[in-house]
């Protein structure tokens, strides 16, 4: 029987300080074992378990792309014991990874518009989808592509250099913002993540899909401006947080309703969540 | 249908020849109460006995099991890489559970065994395990079994039914594991089996008329799910809770577990523990928001997830058998029963609706 708690060992085979106040890193993991990458097969917005010998497990959203072949990559903001731990570790260190986990909703997006809507430390997964999208074997496969990014300061958004880069291409449409800067070189928008939606979204259609991923209080103010947009429910993407432990559907504390977070989710669609309690 | 005699004479050296091929847990008195233990050479189950105080899902699901181990030691070429371990997976016998345990253990199932994933840890101890029933001959006052999918004689999820006749055990063979159970222990005697299953049926009818008390479920799977959540009840109904945890320890049908990883000098091991919807630990973020921060929440979501999202999961019942022994325990006295009908009748014609 094959053992779903088992993670395959990895090596951290760089570490890279994402924003400046140094809460957010990202590693780059390797797989000891070859054939486990193999094993490991994802799509962008899945997640993984990183295990951590003696402290525990974290599940964390996969930030590279499965079109990024040879290593995985995990931004992890410094919160508990276990992302306490892993921020003070070192390249060649051994941990642990289980996964992939979660569901992904690509056939439902393929030969559509993409309208990806992220806040703050949350863009691990929309990256994950960015590059997945803009690779050439794949961006065919989808239409118009938008991208609102906001964080609160120049120094705190994630992936600058990909960032700068995606900017220069006519394959995407960058709409990056900050709350605020008193930075006088800065080139692009100030203001809120739902206001910058409300200026650069293109209208909802049945065409058109968003994916939200941020801190509640923006996705609070973002869908009432998809809904003023024509965004139907099940035209919104979301990607909900949990206390997990097995990631897999079985230990039973993630649940929304019937619905657990980490097997169910962490996908839901807007329109399925007007089903479900409010209870995350 | 195959039914053997036991003689009560030659229970215990029947017991004996088992010992050879089985590991043998049983209801023992400790104290006060009778718990599920393994037993030793020549201890005998005591069959005498209404329920134990836990449930016996911890012969399947400890209440704390090891899953992996590990090596701290950078000396060694594999440390911090997790290790399985052996475990005992060798046949075991659980003699003398109560049909409602044995039906817990096959709505517990459905948990550990799905299509995606299998619980390795559950369904080895689940497949080594052979069911030995005592069917109910006297249930307790807060038993409600029979209106929950089972009853005091029900045969789902065992091996072997026993029927206490006095002097004698009339043993139904259900499986050709409990076949292979009594060769192994020797009892040879067959019973004619019109006449057995005459007793059976006639003891079991006399047995179902002492169940005392009956939830209605008819109406769980047809309620809103949000309407029920969001229903005023549950202020009234979690008001006395003190989150004592009490309920789902005790309960046959509560799964949930938490992964802690235990470091002593450079060896570590993953551990599992039962965990508890009670605790607020239980979903607590790591940025200290919490989903379920009041207890409201948490006794809704103890009773919602045994009477409605099991319901509408499965669509086969409710995720409770009526042993009744969160009744017996609730230190403040809330009632599954009482709960269930509140929620079943909820929109209809309620007092509480209002």
């Amino acid at each position: 029987m094959q053992n779903p708690y088992l993670p395959y060992p990895v090596r951290i085979d760089e570490i890279i300080t994402e924003t400046e106040d140094k809460n957010l890193k990202t590693f780059k993991l390797v797989f000891l074992n070859p054939d486990d990458e193999e094993k490991f097969s994802y799509m962008p917005g899945q997640f993984a378990e990183l295990s951590l010998a003696g402290k525990g497990e974290i599940p964390i959203g996969i930030a590279s792309s499965p079109t990024e072949k040879g290593y995985l990559k995990f931004t992890v903001n410094k919160v508990g014991l276990v992302t306490t731990c892993l921020h003070s570790m070192k390249v060649g260190d051994i941990i642990g990874i289980r996964g992939p986990l979660g569901r992904h909703l690509w056939d439902t997006l393929k030969g559509k518009n993409v309208v990806i809507i992220g806040g703050g430390f949350a863009f691990t997964t929309l990256r994950s989808s960015i590059i997945y999208m803009l690779d050439p074997l794949n961006r065919t496969n989808f239409k118009e592509i938008h991208v609102i990014y906001g964080a609160r300061s120049p120094g705190m958004l994630l992936y600058r250099d990909e960032l700068a880069e995606w900017e220069t291409r006519d394959d995407i449409n960058m709409h990056i913002t900050v709350d605020g800067t008193d930075d006088p070189d800065w080139k692009y928008n100030v203001g809120f993540v739902p206001t910058i939606t409300e200026q650069k979204a293109p209208p909802g259609n049945s065409d058109t899909y968003a994916l939200i991923c941020g801190p509640p209080i923006m996705i609070k103010f973002t869908q009432p401006v998809l809904d003023k947009l024509g965004y139907t429910h099940n035209h919104i993407i979301m990607s909900l947080e949990m206390r997990m432990k097995c990631g897999i559907g079985i230990c039973g504390r993630c649940n929304i309703g019937k619905e657990y977070v980490c097997k169910d989710g962490p996908i839901f669609t807007l329109a399925e969540l007007d089903n479900m309690p409010k209870e995350y | 249908m195959k039914y053997i005699n036991i003689d009560k004479k030659s229970w215990a050296s029947g017991l004996e020849n088992l010992y050879e091929n089985y590991r043998l847990f049983g209801p023992v008195k400790n104290n006060k109460h009778h718990v599920f233990k393994e037993l030793s050479k020549g201890e005998l189950p005591d069959l005498n006995y209404l329920n134990t105080l836990l449930s016996p899902k911890s012969i399947v699901f400890p209440q704390s099991e090891t899953m992996f181990e590990y090596s701290l030691d950078e000396s060694k070429e594999d440390h911090h890489i997790l290790k399985e371990i052996n475990k005992d997976y060798s046949p075991r016998a659980l003699i003398g559970i109560r049909p409602c345990d044995a039906a817990s253990f096959l709505l517990v199932k459905r948990n550990f065994d799905t299509p995606e994933y299998k619980d390795p840890y559950w369904l080895s101890a689940y497949e080594a395990t052979i069911f030995i029933g005592l069917a109910c001959s006297s249930p307790c006052s807060t038993c409600f079994c029979t209106s929950a999918g089972c009853g005091p004689f029900h045969e789902d999820g065992l091996d072997l039914l026993l029927v206490d006749e006095g002097k004698n055990f009339i043993a139904k063979i259900l499986t050709p594991r409990g076949e292979n159970f009594i060769k192994s222990a020797g009892w040879e005697t067959e019973a004619d089996p019109t006449a057995a299953e005459k007793i059976i049926k006639d003891m079991k009818i006399k047995a179902e008329e002492k169940i005392a008390s009956f939830v209605s479920t008819d109406q769980l799977k047809n309620k809103s799910t949000t309407r029920l959540y969001d229903a005023p009840f549950w202020e009234e109904i979690a008001f006395a809770c003190i989150n004592c945890g009490t309920c789902t320890y005790a309960c046959p049908t509560c799964w949930c577990f938490d992964i802690q990883d235990e470091v002593s000098k450079s060896s570590g091991l993953r551990m599992r523990n039962w965990d508890s919807c009670m605790f607020p630990l239980f979903t607590l973020h790591g940025t200290g928001y919490n989903p379920r921060n009041t207890k409201v929440q948490r006794v809704r979501q103890r009773f919602m997830h045994k009477l409605k999202y099991y319901v509408d999961k499965y669509s086969d019942g409710i995720q409770c058998v009526g042993c009744g022994r969160c009744i017996r325990l609730c230190p403040v006295n809330i009632d599954i029963r009482r709960v269930c009908d509140i929620m079943n009748n909820y929109g209809s014609r309620s007092r509480l609706e209002t």
